[in-house]
């Protein structure tokens, strides 16, 4: 039987930690007024009234503060799940995550891991002011110890944030905040999905459009308006930024030769520039043309009134597609 | 000379706060006597009442314009317009404010323009005034982040022979923060003319007072960093003017930085976008707004014959007057221009910037068909 409920991306984060904490005592919620507010988001609404103040509570204001004791109540048995309240908000906590969430395992060659989770809504395209938008998965996925987690859908959203409350291994974990309110049909049962499997979500011969979180649907548009001109734009969306699914990634170039990266986050030394990066190494003589990016541009992100000129739209996406030389194909 | 190494550390009971808020007028508006601070001058109290009102109308007018969806967001500083008043009034104009996303009021009672004010909430620009035209630092939204700058700014006057003074504001919330303590620190160490204002408004936004600190008040934060602590009653005008016109004073004078608590309440929610029945009863709100800071200071006057109703009516205009070029100045939509996303990246921008930003303007041009 399966258990099929049509969800928005918040409720099925709410799901996925509802469900974990039921199945394992030791899973503990914490963060900025993700107690009886329910986060700001809602995500964590009802936790503390269901589970009681000792499995969802609030902390004092103070990232690194959260971020820290998460270490030390994870070395002594338990898997938090923190939030961070929005993107840029997680900057206090840089220091903990770096020098000592990253790189426990290693330090103690394995004896001490570190199960935890940090939550972080994060991405702009909610008219959001100044440090409330930020792309910030490339500093995270540059460190060395992390798993980096960005979800596109509902249904992703839930198995792979159980998946990250699974895992021996600390995962940043980024929700596209702009999603938090697309619903979609979620299989609560469907299994976990594996870390590092990214998925085809459009098939199409032409040209691969590579995505993760915030900037999926986004490549679905552009995919779904060139459909409409003749052209068949196949649209990866890697799931999990680390680990990183070189495999899939790189057949769905090879079966188009043509490719374009899509990421909200500023383009220079980002995740897009690694996936170009790796695209290229991998996969040169497969390709009919220079991978092309389109990503936020270099430059803080901008005023609400301004962020239509710096997030990738679909029609950035066709006008870089149109570069990939395709009269000489 | 800089931190005087030399000196002896501060006895405790120069440090630890007294047990009850200072307070000098009562809620019902009755003087109340005190040992060391003296009811300001009764022209001070009228300028204080005059700014009240002011702020007041901004708040309100500022909160109406979010329902109407002219601003993106607006954290109302409704309730705590003493503590703001009081904190721009008792600087000089060389002296220097570090404020926050809700010192609104603070700014405007500055002499800032609410419209520019409020060009980061209406989603124009992050910060729409000049900071060194107003000797006001950029709004900060990172909490206590702007704290350390407030010091460096004060530390840098000290070298530099200025006689300047930094009135660094903050919430309760914002005291958890590490940055707080190494603000107070570092003011302490190198006797900073720092006050750090603490608006105690009781919430971050859900989280209650009980769940930030544990300590005896929040006053108390500066005893471990040798920063004398003060509590004061935040909806009490005449009481905010007398203690931090004294810390202001003693920081002028070489004395070092000052923790000033005041107590007050957030009347309205966090923002717009917050719902506070989530997390507090309207009784609580109820007690609070019989401590209005507003009609506090109303009573006090009236009853002193000082404020006269041709001197209320006088004030009532001029709020008018400010509401009503908020509505305008805010109602006008600028056309958004992206030159600005490039303009101030870099002194000079980079290779980079410059070809991205003649890609934006190739884009608009295919739009308008040029
Ligand atoms: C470093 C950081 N963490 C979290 C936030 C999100 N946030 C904005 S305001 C706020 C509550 C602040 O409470 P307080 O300091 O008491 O100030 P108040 O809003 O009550 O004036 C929070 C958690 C933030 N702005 N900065
Ligand atoms: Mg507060």
């Amino acid at each position: 039987m399966t258990d099929v409920e049509k969800l928005t991306m918040g409720q099925a984060l709410n799901r996925a930690l509802r469900d974990a904490m039921a199945a394992d005592g030791s899973v503990v919620v914490f963060g900025e007024d993700v107690g009886p507010l329910g986060g700001v988001f809602r995500i964590t609404d009802g936790l503390t009234a269901e589970f009681g103040e000792a499995r969802c509570f609030d902390t004092p204001l103070a990232e690194a503060g959260i971020v820290g004791m998460a270490v030390g109540m994870a070395m002594n048995g338990m898997r938090p799940v923190v939030e961070m309240q929005f993107d840029a908000f997680a900057y206090p906590a840089f220091e903990q995550v770096v020098s000592h969430v990253a790189k426990m395992r290693n330090r103690t060659r394995g004896r001490v891991t570190l199960p935890m989770v940090i939550r972080i809504p994060y991405g702009g395209g909610i008219g959001g002011v100044e440090h409330h938008c930020d792309s910030s998965e490339s500093y995270y996925a540059h460190t060395p110890g992390l798993h980096v987690v960005a979800p596109s859908s509902a249904a992703d959203a839930y198995g792979l944030l159980r998946a990250a409350i699974d895992s021996s291994d600390p995962v940043v974990f980024l929700e596209p905040k702009k999603l938090y309110w697309s619903r979609e049909e979620v299989a609560l049962d469907a299994g976990v999905p594996g870390f590092g499997t990214a998925v085809v979500r459009r098939e199409g011969t032409d040209a691969t459009l590579i995505a993760y979180g915030p900037s999926v649907p986004v490549a679905l548009e552009a995919a779904a308006l060139a459909a409409q001109e003749g052209r068949s734009l196949q649209v990866v969306d890697l799931r999990t930024i680390v680990p990183f699914d070189d495999d899939t990634v790189c057949e769905a170039v090879r079966s188009t030769g043509r490719a374009v990266v899509i990421s909200e986050a500023s383009g220079f030394a980002s995740v897009s520039s690694e996936i170009v990066a790796r695209v290229t190494e991998r996969c040169f003589h497969s390709l009919a043309a220079p991978i092309r990016r389109v990503t936020g541009l270099d430059i803080p992100y901008p005023p609400p009134k301004l962020e239509a000129f710096h997030l990738p739209g679909a029609d950035r996406i066709l006008d870089a597609v149109d570069d990939l030389q395709w009269e000489e194909s | 000379m800089l931190g005087d190494d030399s000196a002896m550390p501060p006895d405790l009971g120069s440090l630890v706060p007294a047990d009850a808020p200072v307070m000098l007028i009562d809620p019902r508006g009755e003087a109340v006597p005190h040992d060391t601070y003296a009811l300001p001058s009764g022209e001070a109290l009228l300028a204080a009442y005059g700014a009240l009102t002011l702020s007041r109308r901004v708040n309100d007018q500022a909160s109406a314009l979010v329902r109407q969806g002219r601003l993106a967001v607006y954290p109302s500083s409704h309730g705590q317009e003493a503590c703001q008043v009081a904190a721009a009034q008792v600087l000089t104009a060389d002296d220097w404010l570090f404020p926050t996303y809700r010192d609104t009021a603070a700014l405007v009672t500055r002499g800032l323009d609410p419209v520019e004010v409020l060009v980061l909430l209406k989603g124009d620009w992050h910060c729409g005034y000049d900071p060194y035209a107003h000797k006001v630092a950029p709004q900060a939204t990172p909490l206590a982040t702007q704290l350390p700058h407030a010091v460096g700014v004060a530390h840098a006057a000290r070298l530099k022979g200025e006689p300047t003074v930094v009135m660094a504001l903050c919430g309760d919330g914002a005291t958890s923060e590490g940055d707080f303590h190494e603000a107070l620190n570092f003011a302490a160490v190198f006797r900073a003319p720092v006050v750090f204002f603490v608006q105690n408004n009781q919430y971050a936004i859900s989280v209650p007072l009980a769940r930030q600190s544990a300590a005896p008040s929040l006053a108390h934060k500066g005893v471990g960093y040798g920063v004398p602590g003060i509590r004061v009653d935040g909806n009490d005008a005449a009481a905010l003017l007398a203690v931090l016109g004294a810390a202001v004073a003693r920081a002028r004078d070489g004395g070092g930085p000052q923790l000033v608590e005041a107590h007050t309440y957030r009347i309205q929610a966090h923002t717009n976008a917050d719902d506070a029945s989530r997390y507090r009863d309207d009784d609580e709100v109820g007690a609070w707004l019989e401590r209005d800071p507003v009609t506090r200071l109303e009573a006090y006057l009236t009853g002193r014959g000082l404020l006269t109703p041709e001197r209320a009516a006088a004030g009532a205009r001029r709020a008018d007057e400010v509401a009503a070029a908020m509505r305008a100045g805010l109602s006008r939509d600028a056309e958004p221009d992206p030159d600005q996303l490039f303009a101030h990246v870099y002194a000079t921008p980079t290779p980079q910037l410059v070809a991205q930003a003649a890609l934006i303007a190739d884009e608009l041009g295919r739009e308008t068909g040029d």
